[in-house]
């Protein structure tokens, strides 16, 4: 039986998860709102869940306290309430609650709002491990597998049942029919891997609000797909006139400037894949971040060829989002969005701002690639 | 219905069985008068799961109470807070004990138990309540949990979310009243001209027309004043929407739980300073004078020491209780009141006063049994007192956002005590008019005391009022000094001034 508070506690995380679902827009754009709390947890800040009623606002009324110090001494927060800051705001709600959900939560509440199909891994049928897994019980088998806790019962009951207990000498002999033996199942398990590789323009025109754009749905895409793969590799590569691969922290904080080759990094990318993600094996995912900028017409054509020629044939999906920056032409978009009108494996979004992030990964990921 | 604590019930074991037979000994011979007191073990999560439910094992589902416990239960994880022992008040009380406490704990908590539960007995303001709540408690959830399988969670707990939002709506102290309100009351009600006696050859004399006339005209605006309702302000405005809003009748169960359950946990609330002080009061009492072996002295000064702290700043109940307590004590074994000590002049003659009268205890005793905070406070917080402990008001100030402490003088001190406990810190709400203008709309009116209502707050509440009501609510209250209508028709949130 479930306890009842367990039952009052699990209506409360709905509540709390209704919460979030509601604001799900401002979070997905603002993640610094979104503390980690180990390793599978996030903590959200939701406004204080609580039964309205008529009350005073609390700056006005003060109170009484006790200890030293002359008037004027500061005493720090309300030493009436035990939590908040006692802001009067003019909402409810001034109270902040600490909401703590996993990430699996999370990641459920954006397929629902967002409608995201889950994810058709490829390549299941080649990598399967298979696993076994204890789960049942039978009346034959190895010793080594014998479950003595029932065993005994077994035995317990037929003694008391046969009447040849001896309360006085509560000995226990099993005989072979009271032999319970734990018995396992093979699980296929699919190991399904995918790697994801982010590439980003850093050319002088991507300043910080383009980057803080790229950083944020990037941290939601591996949200996603960790929730929808067992094993997530992530690669950063950047490039102006030229690509190279960095670490995340990199990634996300370099400045260059200079001008825009975009072929280069496809052409790192695809010796990167070539070298060491085998498609059979693996699910390639290409999320490329630009303000759509490039060096010349020459060079788009060059990339159009290469993302044709050896890109698309091992994707599962090839993004492609641009920023809209002050500086860029934005013209590549458009390069790829003729050179790829039937081609299902290419997404293209234009990221206005901040607030146009949670559209930008709906057309990503809406697709179930 | 009992058997409700078998979920979690363990037996005491067989060491503290002895110590509670003698605790029980030494708090009767000290002179407290108890309920038969039950003890539970509970390991940390049950007892925060009780304590979520307010110290009742059954309980109707509702999310708040699963709020509770994930805060209680973080709190824990976090070693921020540890709650040690939990009183029913119910006959036979039930109260618990938790399971890690070592063997001292456990006596302090057994005897600070007792004289709660003498409290709950004695004290005036409890004798109203509920003495078999633990069943009716239980009665209730099976009625709520009856209307949720008939009508779903979700649409049950919404309406308990409206209606919790009347719950301080009540009238603390109507339970102490008999109100005019009885059933017998239901003859129809026929206009009569009150005459004044007289022989019938006087009557034109005694009861000229003139003054009939006059009777006459006094008999219609009566008239008029019956058809407004309520007649006169309502204070329970629980009670006027228990009667007079259009809810269904499993709607109407509910309300009427919430409000029962309201009433039963209020007195609990009007003597938090003087159950807990009492409860401590006893407990040092017992403990150092009877209780304690000498090597426990330490671990219970510890203990002891950590329930009457106080963080700088901050008020506790449990030490400005039992200083109180301890105070009075001392002031009627010494004879420090009366006209002659209070018209004293002379600080030192004063401070040395001592008549050997010997009367603390039974005083005491008294004051547990007829006072509740309101009345301690205003009676028994002293100039002295509040010199002696280093009191002070705070308010806070816009300028530095923080808050800072205000004043030392005592008047002003005593004023903003006595306020913070009026109405439990609640604003007064009152019902005005159940047909406003005549369009079925309610009126009710803030007794403004110098705090506005919380804005935000008031919005949320009279959404949720609407919900019970069906019709537009509208709430009078005063904002920067002018007074001010906030009105909710269940769409739109509209704030007016009031034409005189």
């Amino acid at each position: 039986m479930i306890k009842r508070i367990e039952k009052d506690h699990q209506r409360f995380r709905q509540i709390v998860k209704g919460a979030i679902r509601k604001d799900l827009k401002k979070y997905i754009s603002h993640t610094e709102l979104i503390g980690k709390k180990g390793k599978n947890i996030v903590s959200i800040p939701v406004p204080q869940i609580e039964i309205p009623r008529f009350r005073y606002g609390r700056r006005q009324t003060g109170g009484v306290g006790q200890g030293k110090g002359d008037p004027g001494t500061p005493i720090g927060a309300d030493p009436n309430d035990g939590q908040s800051t006692g802001q009067a705001g003019n909402s409810p709600g001034d109270h902040i609650l600490e909401a703590e959900i996993t990430l699996e939560e999370l990641v459920s509440i954006l397929a629902d709002e967002l409608e995201l199909p889950r994810i058709e891994p490829k390549g299941k049928s080649t990598v399967v491990a298979e696993k076994t897994k204890y789960s049942s019980i039978r009346h034959v088998g190895p010793e080594s597998l014998k479950h003595f806790k029932r065993t005994y019962r077994e035995a317990l009951k037929r003694q008391i049942s046969l009447n040849s207990y001896d309360f006085k000498n509560p000995s226990i002999i099993p005989i072979r029919h009271d032999k319970r033996y734990r018995a396992w199942k093979e699980v296929p398990l699919p190991e399904t891997n995918a790697v994801v590789f982010y590439i980003m323009d850093v050319s002088g025109s991507m300043g910080t609000e383009q980057k803080e754009i790229v950083r944020t749905e990037s941290f939601w895409i591996n949200t996603w797909l960790k929730a929808n793969y067992k094993g997530v590799t992530t690669r950063y590569i950047v490039h102006d006139a030229a690509a190279h691969e960095v670490d995340e922290k990199t990634f996300f904080n370099l400045r260059e400037s200079g001008g825009t080759v975009i072929s280069s990094a496809y052409k790192l990318v695809s010796k990167i894949v070539r070298a060491k993600y085998n498609p059979e094996e693996w699910n390639v995912y290409f999320f490329q971040f630009s303000d759509g900028d490039n060096w010349g017409e020459s060079d788009s054509e060059t990339c159009i060829s290469i993302l044709k020629e050896e890109l698309l044939p091992v994707a599962n999906l090839f993004a492609y989002g641009q920023v809209w920056s002050a500086y860029g032409s934005g013209q590549f978009i458009e390069y790829l969005r003729d050179a790829f009108e039937d081609e299902e494996k290419v997404i293209t979004s234009e990221i206005d701002n901040k607030e146009g992030i949670y559209d930008s990964i709906k057309v990503f990921l809406g697709k179930g690639l | 219905m009992l058997n409700a604590m078998e979920n979690y019930s363990r037996k005491l074991p067989a060491e503290l069985q002895r110590w509670q037979g003698k605790i029980k000994d030494i708090a009767q011979k000290a002179g407290l008068d108890f309920y038969e007191t039950i003890f539970e073990m509970l390991d940390f999560n049950q007892m925060n799961e009780v304590a979520s439910y307010l110290g009742f094992p059954t309980r109707y589902p509702h999310w708040r109470f699963g709020m509770e416990y994930e805060e209680m239960q973080k709190g824990y994880s976090y070693g921020l807070h540890r709650i040690y022992e939990m009183v029913i008040n119910n006959d036979p009380t039930y109260a618990y004990l938790l399971e890690s406490n070592n063997l001292v704990d456990q006596k302090l908590v057994m005897a600070h138990v007792y004289a709660h539960v003498d409290f709950f007995k004695n004290n005036t303001w409890f004798s109203h309540t509920n003495r078999h709540m633990m069943d009716e408690m239980a009665n209730h959830a099976t009625r709520i949990n009856r209307y949720i399988e008939r009508y779903g969670i979700e649409t049950v707990e919404n309406f308990i979310d409206s209606c919790l939002s009347l719950e301080n709506l009540i009238d603390y102290h109507s339970p102490y009243i008999k109100r005019k309100r009885e059933k017998t009351k239901q003859r129809e009600y026929r206009p009569t001209i009150h005459k004044l006696a007289s022989k019938p050859y006087m009557d034109k004399y005694v009861n000229p027309p003139e003054f009939i006339e006059q009777q006459k005209i006094k008999l219609k605006t009566r008239g008029e004043q019956k058809k407004k309702f309520p007649q006169e302000p309502e204070k329970d405005v629980l009670l006027f929407f228990l009667n007079h809003a259009p809810l269904e009748s499993w709607q109407q169960d509910v309300l009427s739980i919430i409000r029962e359950e309201a009433y039963y946990f209020a007195p609990q609330g009007m003597t938090k300073i003087m159950n807990e002080g009492w409860a401590t009061f006893w407990h040092t009492k017992l403990m150092t004078e009877k209780i304690l072996s000498d090597s426990e002295v330490i671990d219970y000064a510890d203990h002891h020491s950590g329930t009457v702290s106080a963080q700088p700043g901050r008020l506790n109940p449990y030490k400005l209780g039992v200083e109180l307590f301890r105070d009075i004590k001392e002031r009627w074994d010494k004879g420090k009141f009366g006209k002659a000590y209070e018209e004293c002049e002379d600080w030192e003659r004063k401070e040395k006063w001592n008549k050997k009268l010997n009367l603390g205890l039974e005083k005491v005793f008294e004051v547990r049994r007829f006072y509740n905070d309101i009345t301690f406070i205003d009676t028994f917080f002293t100039e002295e007192f509040v010199r002696k402990n280093n009191y002070f008001t705070y308010k806070y100030d816009p300028d530095s956002e923080q808050y800072k402490i205000d004043s030392r003088d005592f008047k002003k001190i005593k004023e903003k005590f006595l306020f913070s406990l009026t109405n439990m810190g609640q604003p007064f709400i009152e019902v005005m008019d159940g047909n406003y203008e005549n369009r079925g709309e309610l009126y009710l009116k803030h007794r403004y005391e110098g705090i506005e209502l919380h804005r935000g707050y008031a919005q949320e509440t009279l959404k949720n009022l609407v919900k019970l009501w069906t019709r537009p609510v509208i709430i009078e209250t005063v904002a920067e000094d002018k007074p001010i209508l906030f009105r909710y028709d269940g769409t739109e949130f509209m704030v007016g001034s009031i034409e005189e």
